[in-house]
């Protein structure tokens, strides 16, 4: 009896360490999902691209010997160009976004195998990667917990800021009400253009810490990356109230992709057997559908009386 | 001030649905001018307005604001000179910021967005003064997100993030014609609050409020002013010289919908 109460925890134990530094190192990718999703309210698929992109460049750079900083460097600018070459689709050539991002994804495709040598993979095994010398003094595993929480949480506090500015609040607003913001003087193709680099550059640092982490690369290890970055804005959404502060939002993102990582390692280790790494992509989709659903049930009373409360209160008050 | 020179704007052109939505507009302005537009649907007001706004560049003629020929400048380079507020209370407000968040926006109208704080200490004191100025009580929920508000309420605040920062000209496109009566009689009151000494252009759809908000009035049909008036001439006119004068131009559906 005690031993089957048991099992579920250690399980739990296990898992958790390395799930929250794969969310650590995810949440970076789900905060640009976040950008393009949530804030210019665009669906942008590129991050799978760009995703793969920061790992396969970093990768490249790392085995001709490039320091591991520059190697980064390049990676998040080599997303950012790809973010800004969707948006340009989008804005000027007037292609519906989601296309635009699948055909950036499908670009991406071809040059991810050519940077790679032409190669659908390559190892780092023994590339000074970021975390290498910590690994050596500690352990893999803190390593990437460390590196990675600096990462998701220097992400979180620079989204802060920016979307606090008066040029970040002029983004908020264009994807919020396009129609206001170039009523009020904004260039909203202009943000759309700088915001998608930023997104897919967030995507490709994401992309290149986990090449790091995992010291290897596959040209195709985005595929799926946009669900998993929906699947932490989701959970994130899930527990921060939208009318919370933006601050708490972020950090809700941050959580929510935590969270998937752990639920995702729980659903495979307790139900060893049934599901195996190859329904890691049905789980999610599963995960998300959940979620969105009981969003659907739940939240739709309470925020409409919120609503009207302060309206009443405010004829109240005028009468 | 504003003037427009012989604006033409074809909708669909060269094809079976081709309309001419502006045929040879002119219009002049002087400052300080407040010119309400009135005519049936599909007379052309609201696409006066867009091509005063830049929404889209007239076919032909010229749009010349304060000397400078703005004809062919995008929308969002103009806003810095002409502020609009639209018939949906919705559009002119970003639904998922808060209100002073979008009142900091409006007042960085046609000014470089840096990247300085967005609301200050020093503006929250400020925007929540100014929003006090509506009477509607919507200081106490600066940090509130204008999603919550009421159509009354946002048009409200829409109309006093237009007139922030005084523009050169204020384009009010059926600003009230979504709102309840009561809300609208205090959203106009509010119009006339921050319309002091404001170069602007009103277009209504009812007669009472183009004859008393004003000094010059205009009457459209398919794309023509067919009808204007303005200072003492505008005074004498009444809401039954104005249903005649529609009778005239052969609007008998708008008669009885204005009557």
């Amino acid at each position: 009896m005690l031993l089957q109460l048991c099992a579920p925890l250690t399980a739990v134990f296990n898992v958790l360490p390395g799930s929250i530094a794969d969310g650590f190192i995810w949440s970076i990718l789900t905060i640009g999902v976040f950008i393009s999703y949530k804030i210019l309210n665009i669906a942008d698929m590129s991050v799978e691209g760009t995703f793969a992109l920061g790992g396969t460049v970093t990768a490249a750079l790392l085995t001709i010997g490039v320091p591991v900083s520059v190697a980064m460097i390049v990676g998040a600018i080599g997303g950012f160009i790809a973010g800004v070459f969707t948006a340009i689709l989008h804005t000027k050539l007037k292609i519906p976004a989601i296309l635009s991002g699948i055909l950036t994804m499908f670009i991406l495709y071809s040059i991810n195998i050519h940077v790679l040598g032409n190669k659908a993979s390559l190892a780092l095994l023994g590339r000074i990667t970021l975390m290498r010398k910590l690994a050596e003094a500690t352990s893999p595993m803190v390593a990437n917990l460390i590196v990675g929480g600096i990462f998701a949480l220097l992400t979180v506090g620079a989204s802060y800021w920016f979307f606090g500015t008066k040029y970040g609040s002029s983004v908020r607003a264009t994807g919020c009400n396009p129609e206001m913001a170039r009523a009020q003087g904004i260039n909203t193709d202009g943000r759309i253009i700088l915001t998608l680099g930023i997104s897919n550059a967030l995507a490709a640092l994401s992309g290149s810490l986990l090449a790091q982490s995992n010291n290897n690369v596959t040209a195709n290890m985005g595929s799926g990356a946009i669900v998993i970055g929906l699947a932490g804005v989701v959970l994130g959404e899930a527990f921060v109230k939208e009318k919370w502060p933006f601050a708490f939002r972020l950090i809700g993102v941050l959580a929510g992709s935590v969270l998937y990582r752990i639920v995702i390692a729980l659903a495979l280790q307790l139900l060893n057997g049934f599901l195996t790494a190859d329904d890691m992509k049905l789980i999610s989709a599963v995960l998300i559908i959940a979620v969105l659903a009981a969003k659907r049930f739940s939240a739709k009373r309470p925020l409409k009386t919120k609503s009207n409360n302060l309206s009443e209160n405010l004829n109240a008050e005028n009468k | 001030m504003l003037k427009i020179n012989n604006v033409v704007k074809i909708f669909n052109k060269n094809t079976i649905n081709q309309k001419i939505a502006l045929n040879g507009i002119d219009l002049e302005l002087e400052e300080g001018d407040f010119v309400t537009v009135i005519g049936g649907n599909g007379a052309g007001k609201s696409t006066l307005l867009n091509v005063i706004a830049g929404v889209f560049s007239p076919d032909e003629g010229k749009i010349i604001l304060d000397g400078k020929d703005i004809t062919n400048v995008p929308e969002h380079k103009r806003s810095a000179d002409v502020a609009r507020v639209f018939q949906d209370p919705m559009k002119g407000t970003a639904a998922e910021m808060n209100v002073e968040e979008n009142v900091a926006i409006a007042k960085m109208r046609g000014k470089k967005r840096g990247l300085g704080w967005n609301v200050t200490k020093e503006d929250k004191k400020k925007f929540k003064e100014l929003v006090s100025q509506l009477d509607l009580g919507l200081e106490n929920y600066m940090s509130q997100k204008v999603s919550l508000l009421s159509g009354g309420q946002r048009q409200a605040l829409t109309l006093l993030m237009a007139t922030i920062n005084k523009p050169k000209l204020l384009l009010l496109d059926e600003h009230t014609a979504a709102l309840d009566p009561k809300t609208a009689e205090k959203v106009l009151e509010i119009t006339s609050k921050v319309t002091q000494n404001q170069t602007t252009v009103m277009i209504t759809h009812n007669m009472k409020d183009a004859l008393r908000f004003g000094n010059k009035i205009i009457m459209m049909n398919e794309g023509k002013i067919v009808f204007s008036a303005s200072g003492e001439e505008k005074k004498k006119l009444t809401v039954n010289a104005l249903l005649e004068k529609f009778a005239i131009v052969g609007n008998q559906t708008d008669r009885v919908l204005l009557s």
